[in-house]
């Protein structure tokens, strides 16, 4: 056996040394996002989940953007005006925004992107985010020409967005991920394959370098980006993590820089752990149950009002979430700005014992309970182990009312389509998260010609009058005061009742900066960095 | 063929049976934009259309869009997922068959001492903890707490980050052959061939690993094809826990999605490997008993 040269071994290692050095100088600054599930698409037309937004907003840039505190700030527009009847939106595109592949962002992008959305032959799901477009819904549903949309490019840099109606939340709609624009050249040129990597043109902070189905996507920082000067990420490396709990082992091992979602049931657990890494904001979404208002004894509304009532809201918050979801009282979760307050249901600040009794007293009049008719409650929830903490919990606040409550769990798939179809049922668990930050995005739900999602079947014409009043009303100040009138006849009424709002669950690792809890959960990498 | 075709004809029909489809969310479509969605995808046709078409592409080798990962079709996620899975589902056999098999013949020869109780008892516990708890336990000890190894994630493919998985997949199966193993070759001792093989004088070894093995590995081997059709294709919950961006999460992934192709995709290749694999036993099991061979 020879031994290697004595000089030749001296000089591997310093060379090893220099590269070492060297790699520790320029060190690649890469953040490590855990992302709570695979993205289904990273195409803007079809995409409708968190995750997909997470990923696609480090990418692309939209005409206006959420900032870290959850504030509209201006995206790849830098400047807009609005006509004074408030249907003529003008942006005016930065002449600095550019494509990944170095080519300029036009208004004929976005007219282009917002097109490909209402086509019909595109098939996008979340074509109506973007129906407040002049003619946008007879293109996507009527078959009118394609050209007829309310998106002009008055020049290259200038885009003109004509409105059905006036739309007082337009700017958040546009940073929705469905509103982010896609490159022209591109998707004509490589068809559905304009998102692969390798082949992805995107015009935000970042570009998609590798995406490996349930394994990773990295995106590296796009040098080409307006604002590139202030990135301080040199990639972002997004792991798709359904398991919670294997999510939570990898952020603790140091793998993980952000995690998006972890087990609620375990915040006080990881609040020891992990101190202020751990993050619960509460968020634009809603735990509710529905009743179905058709037949009895939910047409009744004391009958609604004494079940709401008396569901104890403050034990779910605390004992199945572990503060996890705060109690909500309203039919509009707080933190929407143009909305302020909103309202309250009239038991709100009142002691569970007592609304108890007050329960007990409003089934009594409805002819139930002791001494009445029998009340049998079925609750049916999708199949998720907190929801059956929950009904369960609900279940027990009933009974203590002399109801007869059995309860009936389908996958979450079957669950919705049978509240959809139409399906008879007592009492079903439902959430809702806001597309965008306006208290439209939860009232407009119980409206009755709503087909789909007024799971109550309940019809208050009163309601649907102010509903339609706060759609005409270009004045801000107006529009709210009508909502919230709108939002005490539902209170008033509970075909549903409010339970909780989510709130989003976040591990920041104590080396990010710049990380802002928000409401509207948006938290664009380009706003991070590392130590 | 006739049982592959079978599998694809009964599960096509069988998940259109669930209720909701690919399209319907918590949070619901508008009926007309479902309509644009259904009319992509062709889901409009009529249910015999739709499956004459299914048999014409994969007889084609095509398994269609998936409907839920847009951004692929399911012949590239099968594709990209497949060698995670082969691979890790390999070492886990490999390490399932030779522990198994070690533990097991250790134990008969030790039969009712000391060793083959031990062997035993890991063996039962093997079997009854189920790997979501092995997982995360291991998980826990040896990266979260002693940060030895990586918590999840298939890195890049090496040694650190495929320890912890294969062991937790292969466990419940090491468990398995170890039991079989035990079984028979205490059987195959008591033979009269070995006996007699032991009255000539051979030496213990010999007769240990050429005559008595060789009768105690028949329901081992029966048992390899099932096995290995697990663990090749993957365990959801092993990817879960592991992050590992593998097939088998496909399947059950695809079915509550009522992702159809998916799902369909998944079946055909679980179908294709238990019948390759069984047809793999047979072969092994004639070459082994001679008696097979001449049947």
């Amino acid at each position: 056996m020879t031994h290697p040269p004595r000089r030749l071994v001296s000089a591997a290692l310093l060379s090893a040394a220099l590269l070492l050095s060297a790699g520790s100088a320029g060190a690649e600054v890469v953040l490590h996002r855990g992302n709570g599930g695979e993205p289904q698409t990273l195409d803007q037309a079809h995409t409708s989940i968190d995750v997909e937004a997470n990923v696609l907003k480090d990418l692309y840039e939209g005409l206006t953007i959420y900032d870290a505190a959850g504030k509209i700030i201006p995206g790849a527009a830098e400047s807009w005006t609005v006509s004074d009847d408030g249907t003529v939106y003008t942006f005016k595109i930065r002449d600095a925004a550019k494509w990944s592949n170095g080519e300029p962002v036009t208004a004929e992008d976005f007219v282009f992107s917002f097109r490909r959305v209402e086509d019909p032959k595109e098939a996008a799901g979340y074509a109506n985010l973007l129906y407040p477009l002049k003619n946008a819904e007879a293109i996507n549903t009527k078959g009118m020409a394609i050209d007829q949309l309310g998106a002009k490019a008055v020049d290259a840099k200038t885009l003109e967005l004509t409105l059905e109606r006036p739309t007082p939340y337009l700017l958040e709609l546009l940073a929705h991920q469905s509103a982010l624009p896609v490159n022209k050249a591109s998707v004509e040129k490589n068809g559905a394959d304009f998102v692969k990597p390798g082949t992805m043109i995107s015009n935000g902070a970042f570009k998609l370098t590798e995406n490996v189905a349930n394994d990773h996507i990295t995106a590296v920082k796009n040098e080409n980006y307006w604002d590139a000067a202030s990135v301080k990420l040199d990639k972002v490396i997004f792991y798709p993590l359904e398991d919670q709990a294997a999510a939570v082992r990898r952020f603790q091992a140091g793998e993980l820089d952000v995690n998006y979602y972890f087990p609620t049931d375990q915040t006080d657990y990881l609040r020891q752990q992990l101190g202020d890494q751990v993050h619960m904001t509460p968020s634009l979404a809603s735990y509710y149950y529905t009743f179905d208002t058709r037949t009895e004894p939910f047409n009744d509304v004391r009958v609604r009002k004494a079940l709401a009532m008396a569901i104890d809201r403050d034990f779910l918050s605390e004992e199945v979430f572990q503060g996890g979801q705060l109690p909500l009282y309203s039919a509009v979760p707080p933190g929407i700005a143009s909305y302020g307050e909103p309202e309250k249901v009239s038991y709100a600040e009142t002691d569970q014992l007592d609304r108890e009794d007050e329960a007990k007293r409003l089934l009594k009049e409805a002819g139930y309970g002791e001494g009445g008719k029998p009340l049998k409650i079925d609750i049916r929830y999708n199949t998720n182990a907190n929801h059956e903490k929950v009904a369960t919990a609900v279940a027990d606040n009933w009974k203590a009312l002399g109801a007869t409550v059995t309860l009936t769990n389908l996958d979450v798939k079957s669950h919705y389509a049978y509240l959809q179809e139409g399906g008879a049922y007592g009492a079903a668990r439902c959430g809702w998260t806001a597309d965008y930050a306006d208290a439209e995005s939860f009232l407009g739900l119980n409206i009755s010609t709503n087909k789909t999602f007024n799971y109550a079947h309940w019809k208050n014409e009163k309601y649907d009058a102010l509903m339609a009043q706060s759609y005409a009303e270009t004045d801000q100040a107006k529009r709210a005061a009508l909502l919230h009138e709108a939002e005490k006849i539902l209170l008033a009424e509970e075909p549903v009742t409010s339970l909780m709002i989510y709130a989003s669950p976040w591990l920041v690792s104590s080396k990010v900066k710049g990380w802002q809890d928000n409401a509207v959960n948006d938290h664009l990498s380009k706003f991070l960095s590392k130590e | 063929m006739p049982t592959l075709f079978a599998v694809v004809t009964i599960s096509f029909f069988l998940i259109r049976f669930a209720p909701g489809g690919p399209f319907s969310l918590e949070r619901p479509l508008p009926p007309q934009i479902m309509e644009n969605m259904i009319r992509a995808y062709r889901l409009d046709l009529p249910l015999w259309r739709q499956y004459l078409d299914y048999l014409w592409n994969v007889a084609h080798g095509d398994f269609g869009p998936s409907y839920i990962y847009r951004d692929f079709s399911v012949g590239q996620l099968m594709m990209q997922s497949l060698p995670y899975s082969l691979q890790l589902g390999t070492y886990a056999l490999i390490l399932a068959v030779l522990g198994g098999v070690a533990a097991g013949v250790v134990a008969a020869l030790r039969q009712n001492g000391i060793v083959d109780y031990l062997v035993m008892s890991v063996a039962t516990v093997g079997v009854t903890v189920p790997n979501f708890v092995v997982g995360p336990v291991l998980s826990l000890v040896f990266a979260v707490l002693l940060s030895w190894l990586p918590a999840g994630g298939w890195g890049d493919g090496s040694a650190r980050f495929l320890l912890l998985p294969t062991i937790a997949l292969a466990l419940p199966q090491l468990a398995v052959f170890a039991r079989l193993t035990r079984g028979s070759m205490i059987e195959a001792l008591r033979a009269d061939h070995i006996r007699t093989a032991r009255a000539y004088g051979l030496s213990r070894r010999a007769v240990v690993v050429t005559h008595a093995m060789r009768g105690a590995l028949l329901p081992i081997v029966s048992y390899l094809a099932p096995c290995a059709a697990a663990l090749l294709t993957g365990s959801v919950v092993i990817e879960e826990i592991f992050g590992i961006p593998g097939v088998g999460r496909y399947f059950v992934q695809g079915a509550l999605n009522r992702d159809y192709t998916l799902v369909m995709g998944t079946v055909v290749l679980i179908a294709v490997f238990i019948v390759v694999l069984n047809l793999v036993v047979d072969i092994l099991y004639a070459q082994l008993d001679p008696r097979i061979r001449h049947d």
